[in-house]
């Protein structure tokens, strides 16, 4: 469980995040949404650490986060995984390799050893026979699935993903989804996604917090969006005619 | 330590630059030669001064710092740039969110390189001068074989090497620290990359020169 406690971020006089409280748990998917410039990204960043905030806590399951020295802080990371927007991949590095990075960095395992987890997690998103192709090679739906077998490679039990479907295509997109859902539910990870993606949003928001300009202003399920009242949140998700009009429908 | 990153870096930074420092280096022991004939012609300095002012002139200062000051250009412009992408395809993000100690990882490697190869570099460019001056000056009949070499012979003074390999070591540091920070700590997008990336240039130069007058200052006074 993942719990942020009042985080305020100031970039000089300007105030990026209001206050935001909100708790993450484990064997779900959590969703931050929320219009650009609502602070998602930098709440995200916050909550594993590659930005400190202000002021407020993150709590990762009892402890607290910036509260730890430099080794503390690497142990956490050890159980860390995160799938970048652009993937994040090293381009003079071939997918193996690229999966293999962080086994190579901290496991104390055999190269045999070593690939055998690679070929599996390369296989649990579908990418078998990639191993040698460079990361130029793939398409930007490869390119995210080489980003989750790598962030999944040291069985992490903190998963976070910013912006997984951007730039790709709504069937491919939609199998990121069910890609990151089902390894959220197989390994009951507590996995943070950032997205402005309302079909993410539909399809596997277990829990959603929407930011609006610096503050929490609604958190529910994807059940409950449909018919919450929040007109932020309708203003946000149903922002077209056509969303709005099939709204109405799914609502009567 | 990464020892594998750091043989990589040898090998780009060090054979990478080989060819570059061999050229540069002929021509600056090439012309120095000439010019010193050209100098000395007509006057009561014995002829065979050209190989003596050649071989000082190498280990002095074309050797360590024209050769640094190219290298400035070439492996600090590329260090600069390739961090700064890295840092901005969050490649340096994702290493430090695996746990990845990326100043062990993506610095450490690069400046015990440099220094460990730079002074390599400048020793093979005072050798490869001394053969250019030989070249333009020997086979033209400007010079015989034996005045050249009588003069390369000539007042050695062990003092100067020692301060070619300073001058390598500190070039080098710098050569490599000050692109390492460029690149590293760069925000924006790709105009600010290429800033970063001039920026790594310049300042290596100013500071090689700078230090280059206070080496001098220090180990002649």
């Amino acid at each position: 469980m993942i719990r942020a406690e009042n985080i305020i971020k100031l970039f000089g006089e300007q105030e990026v995040l209001k206050g935001v409280s909100m708790e993450f748990l484990p064997g779900k998917t959590n969703l931050i949404i929320g219009r650009s410039g609502a602070g998602k990204t930098v709440f995200l960043k916050i909550l594993v650490g590659l930005m400190e905030p202000t002021d407020g806590k993150v709590w990762y399951d009892n402890v607290d986060f910036f509260s730890l020295n430099k080794k503390q802080v690497r142990e956490i990371r050890l159980k860390v995984g995160m799938l970048f927007q652009g993937s994040a991949l090293f381009d003079s590095m071939k997918v193996i390799e690229n999966v293999r990075f962080p086994l190579d960095m901290f496991a104390n395992m055999t190269l045999a050893e070593k690939n055998q987890r690679v070929d599996w997690c390369l296989e649990r998103v579908g990418l078998n026979g990639a191993h040698e192709k460079y990361p130029s090679e793939l398409s930007g739906g490869m390119q995210k699935r080489v980003g989750i077998a790598r962030a999944i490679v040291m069985e992490p039990k903190y998963l976070f993903c910013d912006e997984p479907n951007s730039g790709l295509d709504p069937r491919t997109a939609l199998l990121i989804d069910e890609l990151i859902q089902d390894i959220t539910y197989d390994y009951k990870m507590t996995t943070i996604i950032n997205t402005h993606d309302m079909n993410s949003v539909m399809e596997i928001g277990d829990n959603i917090a929407y930011l609006h300009e610096g503050r929490l202003v609604w958190q529910g399920s994807k059940d409950q969006v449909l018919s919450s009242d929040n007109e932020l949140l309708q203003g946000f998700i149903f922002a077209s005619p056509f969303l709005q009009r099939l709204r109405a429908a799914a609502l009567k | 330590m990464y020892w594998k990153e750091t043989m990589r870096q040898m090998e780009d930074i060090g054979i990478g630059s080989l060819i570059i420092v061999a050229l540069i280096s002929i021509f600056m022991g090439a012309v120095a030669a000439v010019q010193f004939s050209y100098q000395l012609d007509g006057t009561l300095v014995p002829q065979y001064y050209i190989g003596y002012i050649v071989r000082d002139l190498a280990i002095i200062e074309s050797a360590p710092t024209i050769t640094c000051l190219v290298l400035a250009g070439k492996v600090g412009s590329n260090l600069a740039a390739e961090l700064g992408t890295m840092r901005q395809k969050e490649h340096i993000d994702a290493m430090e969110l695996m746990g990845v100690n990326t100043a062990a990882y993506l610095i450490l490697p690069k400046l015990i390189a440099a220094v460990v190869m730079i002074p390599l570099l400048v020793t093979i460019s005072a050798y490869v001068a001394i053969i250019g001056g030989y070249l333009a000056t020997v086979p033209t009949g400007a010079l015989s074989s034996d005045d050249y070499e009588r003069g390369l012979r000539a007042f050695f003074q062990p003092r100067n090497v020692t301060m070619m390999y300073v001058k390598a070591v500190v070039f080098s540091f710098i050569l490599t620290t000050v692109p390492i920070f460029q690149g590293y700590y760069v925000k924006g997008g790709n105009i600010e990359l290429g800033k970063a990336s001039t920026n790594a240039v310049v300042f290596s130069n100013i500071l090689i020169l700078l230090s280059d007058y206070l080496i001098a200052v220090l180990l002649t006074g």
